[in-house]
């Protein structure tokens, strides 16, 4: 009797525990909806009085004169991240690569501690340092070869220090994956006398493809949403970059400095709160597009 | 540390000396029969200092099939892997005497290591598929090795999935993803890869343990074939496997060769107490 109570008992908390944890899934997906929905709300009365299709296809930001056009920030945040992500991940693939194929335990263990570090320094120093090294660096070194004149705070400059606090993410990511791959495998392909550098070109990399761009895409979507050190190095101007010495203005950027300031003018914290709405949804079409892609590309290779 | 202590710059002229007279005295390994296709001299292996391989003297015989037994933990892996060279992939290797095969000393520092690992196809406990189609896996090989001709390929491709009784089963989706396979199919697939860079020897580290028994069949049976134009060194733990196909056996127990010699007389009459134990199943 005791004994069929206490089995009653066991299971009940199993049921108890399934339950919880599902209720807890629920209410972060919950907020994510909820977050988007408030975002919408609080944006309706923009949408209101202009189309979405004129808001953000137009590169006219006049708020005094009630035009709010967001291409160029769109554009800014979209110049940006894609700078990043060209510096960063060719550099990241090659030191992942070296530190899990090559690199002697004793450099990974020296190595692997110091990208930790790296990514936990506050974007804040990165975007002083940026602004201190990077910004001149461009403007006085690099631009002069191509440009007639930029001040250095351009949307390269944001690249370059958006890609330095990604590429920590990515190595300690890479490195995972590549350290997942079993031995064996690498074992097949040098046993038909490939080469390491064969091997790492036809097996490894195939075999991490998915990995790798779902560390990609986590690391795009931190770099769409950077907001202080970017800030600090983009030159935060409204208008749409034409070469990566230009200044740029992305989302994060101008929600980050105009929020809590000139509240007064009509439909200003609208646009704003539109901007946010921008970025979310930006955010939301990236990753579902690219879990597509990486179903897709795992159901076609059986990786 | 990863410290190749064989062989130093001195000995490896006396080696070569040696190697030269020997060939004066018999005729080329691979044109006779009975000469041994690798010979093991006094190799010793240490991993992370620990005497793995204790004083290794043995030949794998031309055209025939070794099957190497012994408990688990004696050390038949690391025996086949330090044939192909796979071993030294580890930290802290550490080896000291000689592995000839065809005369040629594979730790000889002047020797292309991919060379040596494309004459000895190993096939492993568990299949091993690269992530890519059928085909590919086989054409794998042959385009590492600088064969770009589609015909040829594709010719390859056909004759070493039939070597390996695989191609009717899979001649209508070469190009579908290898690991969709059986586990069975899939290790016939890796001696089909294996054997599509033209090895000479075959080393097969229990390769038929995880698999179900119709397709261990299989795999014995092609091994049958093989012996007819490849050497076969085959690790296996069921004594019954090396009943049925074995020329010749190696029998080691904590890292010592005990006893080795033709099939028939280390089954029907062991020298060694050892042996004898082992294969009445007093220890396993
Ligand atoms: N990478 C390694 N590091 C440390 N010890 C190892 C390693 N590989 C094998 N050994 C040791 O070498 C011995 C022989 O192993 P192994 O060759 O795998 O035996 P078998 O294949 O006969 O079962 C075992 O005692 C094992 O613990
Ligand atoms: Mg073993």
């Amino acid at each position: 009797m005791n004994k069929l109570n206490h089995t009653k008992y066991r299971i009940l908390k199993d049921i108890l525990a399934r339950n919880v944890m599902l209720g807890l899934t629920i209410f972060s997906l919950l907020l994510a909806v909820i977050i988007g929905i408030g975002l919408y709300i609080k944006s309706a009365p923009i949408l209101h009085d202009h189309s979405l299709w004129s808001l953000i296809s137009s590169s006219s930001w006049r708020p005094f004169k009630g035009e709010f056009g967001f291409l160029p920030f769109i554009m800014g945040t979209l110049w940006v991240t894609l700078i990043a992500i060209v510096i960063a991940l060719p550099l990241c693939l090659l030191s992942g690569i070296y530190l899990s194929e090559y690199a002697h335990p004793f450099v990974k263990r020296i190595v692997d501690p110091m990208i930790d570090i790296l990514a936990g320094i506050p974007p804040v120093v990165y975007g002083v340092w940026g602004a201190l090294v990077v910004v001149p660096f461009i403007g006085d070194v690099v631009a002069p070869h191509f440009v007639e004149y930029s001040s250095g705070y351009s949307v390269l400059s944001g690249g370059i220090v958006l890609a330095i606090m990604i590429i920590p993410l990515i190595i300690s990511i890479l490195t995972e994956i590549f350290a997942a791959i079993p031995k064996e495998l690498r074992d097949a392909s040098l046993s038909v006398g490939a080469t390491k550098w064969q091997t790492i070109k036809f097996v490894i990399i195939r075999k991490s493809t998915p990995g790798i761009i779902a560390a990609v895409v986590l690391a795009i979507s931190r770099a769409f949403g950077e907001t202080i050190a970017v800030l600090m190095v983009c030159g935060n101007i409204s208008q749409v970059p034409h070469s990566v010495f230009d200044s740029g203005y992305p989302l994060p950027a101008l929600i980050a400095n105009n929020y809590g300031e000139m509240m007064s003018l009509p439909l200003y914290d609208s646009a704003l709160m539109l901007a946010a709405l921008i970025l979310f949804v930006i955010i939301l079409i990236f990753n579902t597009i690219s879990r597509i892609v990486l179903v897709r590309i795992e159901r076609r290779f059986a990786l | 540390m990863k410290t190749m202590k064989y062989p130093t710059e001195e000995n490896y002229y006396d080696e070569v000396l040696t190697i030269v007279n020997d060939k004066n005295k018999k005729t080329m390994p691979s044109s006779n029969s009975n000469a041994p296709h690798i010979s093991v001299r006094n190799l010793n292996v240490y991993i992370q200092r620990n005497h793995i391989l204790k004083n290794i003297n043995l030949d794998i015989p031309n055209k025939s099939i070794t099957c190497i037994i012994g408990p688990s933990g004696c050390g038949k892996t690391t025996l086949l892997k330090t044939f192909n060279r796979l071993l030294e992939r580890s930290n802290e290797i550490k080896i000291t005497g000689e592995v000839l095969v065809d005369g040629e000393n594979i730790h000889d520092p002047h020797i292309d290591i991919t060379h040596i690992r494309k004459k000895m196809g190993l096939l492993s406990q568990r299949p091993c598929p690269l992530p890519m189609s059928i085909y590919d896996n086989i054409a794998y090989g042959p385009k590492i090795h600088g064969t770009r001709n589609r015909k040829q390929l594709d010719a390859i491709v056909e004759k070493y999935l039939n070597a390996a009784g695989l191609w009717d089963e899979v001649k209508d989706r070469l190009h579908a993803p290898a690991n969709r396979l059986s586990i069975g199919q899939q290790q016939r697939l890796c001696l089909a890869r294996g054997l599509a860079v033209e090895p000479e020897v075959i080393l097969g580290d229990e390769a038929t343990s995880a698999l179900d028994p119709i397709s261990s069949k299989k795999i014995e049976e092609l091994f049958v074939q093989l012996k007819e134009e490849y050497s076969i060194a085959l690790v296996t733990h069921t004594l019954r496997q090396a009943q049925r196909i074995a020329d010749y056996i190696v029998f080691m127990y904590l890292g010592e060769v005990v006893e080795a010699g033709p099939a028939a007389e280390v089954f029907n009459n062991p020298k060694e107490k050892l042996t004898r134990e082992y294969l009445s199943g007093y220890f396993s």
